[in-house]
């Protein structure tokens, strides 16, 4: 292989290219990203930068030295729109065509947006975080669409600067989908608690000029507006290309993506070179958890990116992917960390710890297995031998024998 | 080599203590990563740079000295 692309130039595309060059590939490395930014880190975007206690230079990912030392032909500030996957080629918005031998898709997501004519800010890029973190402050109004992750932490951030936020959940609990009501609920106590108007049940139909408008035709009246509604994977420039795509590019368990298949009876096959993807826009097959997953969180960036890359360079040594995911958030000063696969578990309990003193670490089960773990405050040493008893794939009976389903 | 890690930035992940157990730690109290070896023998190095990879902060660099 002498012409390696990686397409998308943050987490995971660095993460590959790093890779590459680690596992003695000497060839031509080409790095596409559509940010004009050298690669960046995204977590502390809704954390530390909206907060000013970070400025962006804190963010960058690699030194420019670290980033020479990869000798790459870099190129910033132009987003892909086109595979032919047959001809092993990617059309690049400025017109020009890169070959390739062997191609990395790590295109990420955007935020999905709501309508009305109004301007609502998102948090995706370094330009969403400083533009938001400029409206801020003292006795602002902001209101906040979506009470997840990161409209929590957006939240919760603006509330420390003095401003009068307003969170809106379509949900009835905060979060009650991915980590269980339970947990939710002692996440919207702290909300409450910091002085937060949190509503949920609401819908909201549309951004105005001074707010939201809500399903019911209330007005929810503020001077800035975030919402945080979820993603959508930047898949586009793939369609018609020949590759699936359905909520993400859509890969086998080695992270190579799939051919669509030319017809009931005939099998698509590889593909030409090899094509491996990797970050929020992969969703492929994770063995450990037999399940078909895409994930948004930081580390599987990272992680996914390693793995596509040495798949990709020793095609007779693949190895499944199969991490344990982790994401971890920041609110109120209090730190949420996971492990595994929460969504869609059949029951929560708290095995360490009291919820109602924010110290403590719940279990998920989803079948006869122990498949996630989520701690507040809890030693890092109790939180590793957990992670481990997902890793190995253990029994709910096994793993949490007080409580053990009989 | 040497490691270098950037406290302030770190998440308390804990990744770097599974790629790399010999030349990581966590403080008990908020999981915050300690360097045990600053300067660590050859063999441990694969698993530094898979710490330095996978950390979640970018928190951590090996550079020459």
């Amino acid at each position: 292989m002498r012409r390696i692309l990686v397409v998308g130039a943050s987490a995971a595309g660095l993460s590959a290219a790093e890779t590459l060059r680690r596992e003695g590939y000497e060839g031509t490395l080409t790095l596409v990203g559509d940010e004009p930014h050298p690669p960046y880190d995204r977590p502390p975007l809704s954390k530390q930068i909206l907060a000013s206690e970070w400025e962006r230079d804190r963010l960058t990912l690699r030194s420019t030295g670290e980033l020479d030392a990869l000798e790459l032909d870099l190129r910033l500030g132009t987003a892909a729109t086109g595979l032919d996957l047959d001809g092993r080629a990617v059309l690049l918005a400025d017109g020009t065509r890169v070959a390739y031998d062997g191609l990395i898709v790590a295109t990420g997501v955007r935020p999905r947006r709501l309508p009305g004519d109004g301007h609502a800010h998102v948090l995706r890029t370094l330009d969403d975080a400083l533009a938001l973190r400029d409206r801020l402050g003292e006795g602002r109004r902001l209101v906040v669409v979506g009470a997840g992750f990161l409209g929590a932490e957006a939240a919760a951030v603006a509330r420390g600067l003095g401003a009068e936020v307003t969170l809106l959940e379509p949900a009835p609990v905060p979060l009650g989908h991915a980590v269980g009501a339970e947990v939710g609920r002692v996440l919207s106590a702290a909300h409450l608690e910091h002085g937060v108007d949190l509503r949920t049940g609401v819908t909201v139909r549309e951004v105005t000029g001074g707010g939201v408008r809500l399903a019911d035709g209330e007005l929810v009246a503020g001077d800035e507006v975030l919402v945080a509604v979820g993603s959508l994977p930047n898949t586009e420039w793939l369609t018609g290309s020949g590759l699936t795509v359905g909520d993400g590019l859509v890969c086998d368990e080695y992270c190579e993506a799939v051919r669509e298949s030319p017809g009931p009876t005939k099998s698509p096959g590889p593909t030409p070179g090899g094509v491996y993807a990797a970050g929020d826009v992969a969703r492929w097959h994770n063995p450990l958890f037999g399940a078909s997953m895409r994930i948004e969180h930081r580390t599987n960036a990272a992680e996914q990116g390693m793995a596509a890359a040495r798949n990709l360079l020793h095609p007779q040594a693949r190895k499944p992917f199969a991490p344990v995911p982790y994401f971890w958030s920041d609110q109120y000063g209090m730190k949420v960390q996971a492990f595994g696969h929460l969504r869609g578990h059949d029951e929560v309990t708290v095995v360490e710890g009291d919820l109602a003193e924010r110290r403590f670490l719940v279990a998920y089960r989803r079948g006869d297995h122990l498949t996630g773990v989520l701690a507040v405050g809890m030693p890092p040493k109790a939180i590793r031998g957990w992670r481990q008893a997902v890793a190995v794939r253990s029994t709910w009976r096994d793993a949490v024998p007080a409580t053990g389903v009989l | 080599m040497r490691v270098e890690l950037d406290e302030p930035k770190c998440v308390a992940a804990g990744q770097c203590v599974m790629a790399s157990p010999e030349v990581f730690d966590q403080r008990d109290d908020d999981g915050v990563a300690i360097l045990l070896e600053e300067q660590p023998a050859d063999e441990l190095l694969d698993g530094v740079r898979e710490a330095v990879a996978i950390c979640p902060a970018a928190a951590i660099r090996l550079v020459d000295q």
